[in-house]
């Protein structure tokens, strides 16, 4: 047993550290910072431009695509250790629906033509991509979808409505699961795998907005939008299939193990600046224990992400335990985000940003913090909900 | 980075595992158990034989030199078997203290003897008041010419009853609570001066409430220097203790497998009772505990545990977490065998209460906690105003 890096992952860490410390734009974090202070969105610029950047650089936008498609290619340890890395510089996380999700289904299941026109802009960052999966009937049983995807020639007429369209406010093309044979054995069977120009008259986005007063989320209607025939990818009725492959692709750092430990950080700092019973919050032992208490957690995840990594480098490929990877993950996420919000007291209250208020109150670092926990009880729900991902446990790995 | 064993330790895991499976399987063990001296000598002739009682001391004392990777590959399968044979505190416990504090006399004339079974020391450090606090001691050590005289009470001291010998922890100078002014002393368990009392615990291995009387020993038999031993004591007792989370995460292994077999093979109301929701995410949690625990054991392990401050947090971190898993794991298997779940006769009730008492051996989830906690959370740092929480 040995945890240490050998001398070449040394090196690739020093490497990524020194890129990231000479290339993250000042201006970038400037704004982020601002807004994040300010209680403001980011902006399409704010969320890709640190993509666009590592898209110039030997494929570094998409770290586990093959070279062949330009992407870096990494070693299961190199993935890790970029991760961290980018955690512990605080840099804008990469937009997921493009290189980790339809970039894969595109490479492995798209014939060449769809290859050439769409992995190019989803590695520089110059298309923006959203999911539409979920629908209002079909959440955790996603097969049951209903939009429909009826071929009249050289298009398909999609009609219906998805929902919880992540970013789709911001997105140039959207993937899609579509019905194409509503009379199908098995709901599962009718299913295929649409990509879709977002310009196409008849979409229309509508946001939702989340508890925390964010535009994150959106419903997107289809009204007989026209999809030609070459944006369906491999075989029609085909798109479970695809959709069940790329579930297994988007498992890489979904533990968010680097960007929780720097968030912990983060609360200590906070809790050190603020004071309770006359002492720093940090010292006071019902608190300090919280963390030591997330902290461990943490510990326990980030080897438990180590042993599944170790797995996967000796080629035995990532399996159902990513959805522990998921459980705990999310589950600390949640406990990180409680402890932050009840650090700062009071200062949880002010709702800064909305269009009630442009006066900022409180100390910087106070700002949004409730907003961040009220917003993360999402992530027990997204991704397949941790009960669906029980399930998949059961079956899968207990045989239950 | 890797967590694959060398072939050594493979071979080293197929021995142990092979031991525990063909001689002490489970009927065995409750034969062993219902003896009036609780263990059996010839496994620990065996255990000799095998070299297992050699693993952790230095080659050139005829030991093997394992490190805490081997140690964590026997105690795992002891754990799996309830092997009562007392290993951890004679071998990793007390066998740690001479190891570590010896006088090449001392290592010479007595780690041979330890390796071929011959003799077995057990450490007497636990006292009434004590709790988990290695250094609240009130047992009393005092010079009397060449001589020392100990007079004291110490509690729990488990496998006393099958030592030969005792390391015995006392205050030659100091306050009761104090860190310094804490000498070991090397003696024969048969010494006059020496009063067993010894008895069964819950979970069926044997301790002892040893009663010292005007005990005298001579100034050679001083382990270490004089007052001088907290700090071995202490490093010693981390290293057991991350043995003793092997041992129980071999223990949650068979507790979260055997459940899961009862489930699937219980039937109620016309079907398996896994085939219930309820019972199969509650089987999922505690597949994640195990794997929860097995992680930070694994932590531990490869740690940097010659760094004194690494070594503390990581023996903390482990037990504290493990202590928590422990309870999930071990309650859980209990209730989802119903009934069968809370029998004597039934091996699943005997997995729990020697996890449990796992759970409280140098101290339980509240004090690894607090002590974790206090060798994590006292540092300020100055706050950073560019940085934020950046989650997603
Ligand atoms: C912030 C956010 C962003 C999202 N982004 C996207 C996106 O970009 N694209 C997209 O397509 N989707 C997106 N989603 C949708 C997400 O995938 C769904 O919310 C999720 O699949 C759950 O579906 P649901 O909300 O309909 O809940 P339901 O499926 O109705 O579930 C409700 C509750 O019941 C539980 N439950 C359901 N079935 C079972 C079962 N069989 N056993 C036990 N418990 C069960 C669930 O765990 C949950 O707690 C997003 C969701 C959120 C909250
Ligand atoms: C100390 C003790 C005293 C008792 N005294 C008496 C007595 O005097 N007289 C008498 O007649 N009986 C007595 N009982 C029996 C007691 O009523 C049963 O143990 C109880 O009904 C559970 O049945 P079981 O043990 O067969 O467990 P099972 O029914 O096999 O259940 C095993 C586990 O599966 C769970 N489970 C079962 N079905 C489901 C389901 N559909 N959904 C979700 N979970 C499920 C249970 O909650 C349990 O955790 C006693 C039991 C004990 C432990």
């Amino acid at each position: 047993m040995d945890t240490a890096f050998s001398s070449e992952d040394l090196k690739f860490q020093l490497e990524v550290r020194e890129f990231i410390s000479n290339n993250y734009p000042k201006e970038l974090k400037d704004s982020i910072g601002t807004k994040r202070k300010t209680g403001k969105e980011l902006s399409r610029d704010d969320l890709m431009s640190w993509h666009k950047i590592l898209g110039k650089h030997n494929g570094w936008s998409a770290p586990g695509w093959p070279k062949q498609y330009g992407g870096a290619e990494f070693s299961p340890t190199q993935k890790y250790i970029f991760e961290q890395e980018c955690a512990r510089a605080e840099c804008q996380y990469i937009m997921p629906f493009g290189v980790n999700m339809v970039g894969p289904v595109i490479y492995t299941f798209g014939n060449d033509e769809q290859k050439a026109k769409h992995l190019p802009g989803i590695l520089s960052g110059d298309v923006f991509w959203c999911q539409g999966y979920s629908e209002p009937g079909s959440g955790s049983d996603l097969a049951s979808l209903k939009t429909s995807a009826v071929k009249e020639g050289d298009h398909y007429v999609v009609n219906g409505q998805k929902t919880w369209t992540t970013l789709a406010q911001h997105a140039d093309w959207i993937f899609c699961l579509v019905r194409t044979n509503p009379d199908a054995e098995k709901p599962q069977q009718g299913i295929s795998f649409l990509l879709i120009d977002m310009k196409t008259p008849g979409i229309t986005v509508r946001p939702i907005k989340l508890m925390d007063g964010s535009h994150e989320v959106n419903e997107t209607w289809f009204d007989n939008v026209k999809v030609p025939v070459e944006n369906l990818i491999g075989q029609e009725n085909m798109g479970w299939t695809y959709a069940k492959f790329l579930l297994a692709h988007e498992r890489s750092g979904i533990a968010g193990v680097a960007r929780s430990k720097k968030a912990l950080e983060r609360i200590k700092q906070i809790a050190s600046a603020e004071m309770s019973y006359g002492e720093p919050l940090i010292q006071d032992p019902a608190f300090k224990s919280k963390i030591a208490n997330a902290e461990l957690e943490l510990s326990s995840l980030e080897y438990t992400e180590l042993r599944t990594l170790a797995k996967d480098s000796a080629g035995k490929g990532p399996g159902p335990e990513s959805s522990l990877l998921k459980i705990k993950g999310t589950d600390i996420q949640q406990m990180v985000t409680e402890l932050a919000m009840e650090a700062v007291g009071y200062y949880a209250n002010p709702h800064l940003g909305t269009t009630l208020s442009n006066e900022y109150v409180g100390p910087d670092y106070a700002t949004n913090l409730s907003g961040s926990y009220f917003n993360f009880r999402k992530a027990s729900i997204y991704g397949g909900s941790n009960e669906i991902q029980r399930n998949i446990i059961a079956k899968m790995v207990l045989g239950l | 980075m890797n967590f694959d064993y060398t072939e050594e330790q493979t071979l080293l895991e197929n021995m142990v595992t092979s031991f525990v499976r063909d001689d002490y399987d489970w009927d065995t063990r409750c034969s062993i158990v219902k003896t009036e001296e609780g263990w059996k000598e010839e496994n620990w002739k065996k255990f000799a034989e095998l070299g297992l009682l050699g693993v952790p001391f230095d080659e050139d004392q005829g030991g093997l030199g394992g490190e805490a990777t081997d140690i964590m590959i026997v105690m795992e399968q002891f754990g799996k078997g309830l092997v009562v044979e007392p290993y951890m505190p004679s071998i990793i416990l007390a066998g740690g203290l001479i190891s570590k504090l010896g006088s090449a006399d001392q290592k010479n004339s007595i780690i041979p003897e330890i390796i071929s079974g011959d003799r077995r020391y057990v450490f007497a450090y636990a006292e009434p008041q004590s709790r988990f606090d290695l250094f609240d001691i009130k047992c009393s050590a005092t010079l009397d010419g060449d001589n020392y005289i100990i007079n004291g009470f110490k509690s729990v001291v488990f496998g006393a009853g099958m030592a030969t010998h005792l390391i015995i922890s006392a205050r030659t100078d100091g306050d009761q609570r104090s860190k310094s002014g804490i000498t070991l002393f090397l003696v024969d368990i048969k010494s006059d001066g020496i009063t067993l009392q010894n008895y069964p615990t819950i979970d069926e291995y044997r301790a002892s409430e040893v009663v010292i009387e005007n005990l005298t020993v001579s100034k050679e038999n001083i382990l270490g220097e004089l007052g001088n031993s907290y700090e071995a004591i202490e490093e010693q007792v981390d290293l057991s203790t991350i043995a003793i989370c092997s041992e129980a995460v071999g223990i949650l292994q068979v507790l979260k497998d055997s459940t899961n077999d009862y489930c699937k093979n219980r039937k109620q109301f016309g079907q398996s009772i896994s085939a219930n929701q309820a019972i199969q995410h509650r089987l999922v949690d505690m597949m994640i505990e195990y794997e929860q625990a097995k992680s930070i054991l694994y932590m531990a392990i490869t740690a940097d545990l010659s760094n004194s401050d690494e070594r503390r947090k990581a023996a903390s971190a482990a037990k504290a977490r493990i202590g928590k898993a422990i309870k999930f794991v071990g309650e859980n298997a209990i209730q989802l065998h119903g009934g069968m779940g809370v029998v004597d006769e039934y091996m699943i009730s005997h997995f729990f209460k020697r996890a449990t008492m796992i759970g409280i051996l140098f101290g339980n989830v509240d004090f690894h906690m607090k002590r974790y906690t206090d060798l994590t959370q006292s540092n300020i740092q100055s706050i950073n105003e560019d940085d934020g929480i950046n989650l997603s």
